[in-house]
């Protein structure tokens, strides 16, 4: 087990790399430049020279490629050209919005989708069945900023339930924070559960006619713990695979449903870095959220050997 | 005479399954009897509707496809109270499974649970059936494993299957099985998927057990050759009939279904001792239409006449020696 768990680590460095490559010539695809665009239509071209040469933009393109290789690589992310602050520290005043966005979403998801699907593959064919997975397919099939729009116009507009846009006040209380994410991870919630829900009844299906089960039933245990606990237990790699495929994808629905409901997030981060062409908050935003899909990657990786006994022998 | 002595008493079950292309009979009219204490081998070449008839008889039929569309599964109950299985509500039956009448099925390597150790899948069994505690039950999962000769069996009972070999799987199951002293045992071809020296050792773990804990066995097996070290009696199917059952001597030394006599005649070491080599059956096996008029053995019989394809034909029951052919007496003559 450790030694798979040091080869993924080894192939999680590559893919670090390649990340890493593309974010930054990606980044430099678009034209545009960062000086000419902070010192403005005034500036004179001695300036932005000057200003070009600060941040290094006026090296060779491999040069500073393989200098910001060796910052990132030492944990470093640079400085921002328009923020006056390093990269890490926009980051981090950015993140929590983000984090709680895409935490309290996946919570939903899998809270929502998970016993969806158990239902739906226990009643195959039956009329609860039929409308989980109607719903599932509408869930699936509704834009988010869509449906984040007519949420925003019923419980916020309408009904005055929920703060209509914003993270409140900066020194706001955690809790009052909280509020504020209520309806965009409700929103995000309800469109990835939809996966879920196919997910989970597709896999429960498929171990449902498995002779385990069978033999479960034959010891005359209920019918709740034949399911929960025999079937369940055996379709938990393919829905745990899932979740985490639906916490990568959220990191990025996060960044979208963020710009929506006016959360000050990391979406709105790196949409206004790429606005001014601020390439080390973008590079950095990016290589970030690299990082998170690869550690949501090794997480699920541990958890597998902890859901199927075949794995960690 | 299918009295209050018998353990499990079926009578003419049917079970129709609803498919693609229509609904289908595997089993049309089963009658057999499991006495205390007794053995009773369930003989058939593959397809007869022998696993149907033990799904039938646990309420496992696979459901909603399945369902038992006719007859009795009668079953004596500790309390000594005489079920109808066939009716009982589900929560009643769940009670009896694993309690009174356990199984052990033909796939020893896919009939546990990949991922609960074999102690935890023998100790959620005698937790509920029996009440213990979490620790007594595992400690009833290692006498168990002890009883079905594993080695070990403290350190094994931590063990996932896929750990163990098919033969030992098997005996996991025995042991699960036997858990909770079931009066009854449906064993479904327990050594069919394992190699020749393991069938032995599974068999006679079975016989042993048998006579230790004097439970009713229900054997059922395609292998006429373990019959005889096993069986007190025998109930031969063919395409979803019963088609003679007798004592394990009377089946051997004087068939009275051709269809018994072909099998008989399968087994090496019988075939030198046939006088003649008369042959009873054109193939076996081999797929047959069987229609609603005469015996369904008739187009495979060679000993078939024109009143075989069209008479009714029923399982004369004499009592313990029972056979379902017109002509058998004629034949034997
Ligand atoms: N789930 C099912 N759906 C439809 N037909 C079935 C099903 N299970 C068994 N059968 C039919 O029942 C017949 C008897 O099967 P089975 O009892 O398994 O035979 P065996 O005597 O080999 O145990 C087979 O011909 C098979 O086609
Ligand atoms: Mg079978």
């Amino acid at each position: 087990m450790w030694l798979k768990l040091g080869q993924r680590l080894v192939s999680l460095t590559i893919v670090m790399f390649l990340v890493a490559t593309m974010v930054f010539f990606l980044t430099r695809l678009a034209p545009g430049d960062p000086a000419a665009l902070m010192l403005g239509d005034q500036a004179t071209a001695e300036d932005i020279a000057q200003l070009r040469q600060v941040y290094g933009l006026d090296k060779p393109i491999l040069i500073q490629f393989v200098l910001w290789l060796k910052e990132v690589a030492s944990g470093n992310l640079g400085h921002s050209i328009f923020l006056q602050r390093p990269v890490i520290q926009a980051i981090a005043e950015r993140a929590e919005p983000t984090f709680f966005l895409a935490l309290f979403s996946v919570a939903i998801a899998a809270l929502v989708g998970i016993p969806a699907g158990i239902v739906s593959a226990v009643w195959r064919g039956r009329l609860v069945d039929q409308i989980v997975s109607g719903l599932a397919m509408l869930a699936a099939n509704i834009p988010s900023f869509w449906l984040g729009l007519i949420f925003i116009q019923l419980f916020a507009v309408r009904l005055g339930w929920f703060p209509v846009a914003g993270y409140g006040e900066p020194g706001a209380p955690f809790v009052e924070r909280l509020t504020h994410l209520a309806l965009p991870a409700t929103v995000l919630g309800i469109v990835n559960s939809a996966l879920i829900v196919r997910f989970t009844r597709a896999s429960l299906l498929d171990v449902l006619s498995d002779d385990y089960v069978r033999t479960a039933r034959s010891k005359g245990l209920s019918e709740a713990r034949v399911v929960l606990r025999h079937a369940f237990g055996n379709a938990l790699v393919p829905i745990v695979t899932v979740v985490a495929l639906t916490a990568a994808l959220l990191v990025g629905g996060a960044i979208v449903t963020e710009t929506v409901f006016g959360l000050p997030g990391i979406g709105n981060l790196v949409v206004s870095a790429v606005l001014r062409r601020d390439y080390p908050v973008i590079q950095g935003a990016l290589m970030v959220v690299a990082a998170v899909y690869v550690l949501i990657n090794l997480l699920t990786d541990i958890i597998y050997t902890f859901a199927d006994p075949r794995v960690r022998y | 005479m299918m009295g209050n002595q018998h353990l499990l008493a079926i009578k003419d079950l049917e079970v129709r399954f609803r498919t693609e292309d229509g609904e289908v009979t595997p089993v049309r009219g089963v009658t057999l009897s499991v006495g205390a204490g007794e053995t009773v081998a369930l003989v058939g070449e593959s397809g007869s509707g022998k696993s149907v008839t033990s799904l039938a008889t646990m309420g496992l039929l696979p459901r909603p496809a399945g369902r038992v569309s006719g007859g009795q599964i009668l079953f004596h109950r500790r309390s000594g109270e005489i079920t109808d299985l066939v009716t009982l509500p589900l929560p009643e039956l769940r009670k009896l499974r694993g309690s009174e009448i356990a199984m052990i099925f033909q796939e020893p390597m896919t009939s546990l649970n990949p991922v609960m150790t074999v102690g935890e899948q023998i100790a959620e069994s005698v937790r509920l059936h029996m009440g213990l505690g979490h620790g007594a039950a595992l400690r009833r999962a290692e006498e168990m494993l002890g009883l079905v000769e594993i080695p070990n069996a403290r350190h094994r009972i931590h063990e996932y299957p896929h750990q163990m070999s098919g033969g030992m799987r098997q005996r996991v199951m025995i042991a699960l099985a036997m858990s909770c002293n079931p009066s009854l045992l449906i064993a479904d071809e327990p050594t069919t998927a394992l190699d020749v020296t393991i069938q032995a050792q599974i068999l006679a773990l079975i016989g042993r057990l048998q006579r230790d804990l004097g439970m009713g066995v229900l054997f059922i097996t395609h292998n006429l050759g373990v019959v005889a070290e096993i069986a007190d009696r025998v109930t031969v199917m063919y395409a979803g009939q019963v088609v003679e059952t007798g004592s394990v001597r009377e089946i051997f030394r004087a068939p009275r279904h051709p269809y018994t006599s072909a099998l008989l005649n399968c087994l090496p070491a019988r075939a030198r001792h046939r006088e003649d080599g008369r042959r009873v059956v054109q193939s076996i096996p081999g797929s047959v239409e069987f229609g609603k008029e005469g015996c369904s053995f008739a187009p495979r019989c060679t000993l078939a006449a024109d009143i075989c394809r069209t008479g009714a034909v029923t399982l004369d029951d004499e009592t313990e020696r029972s056979v379902r052919c017109l002509r058998w007496r004629e034949i034997l003559a």
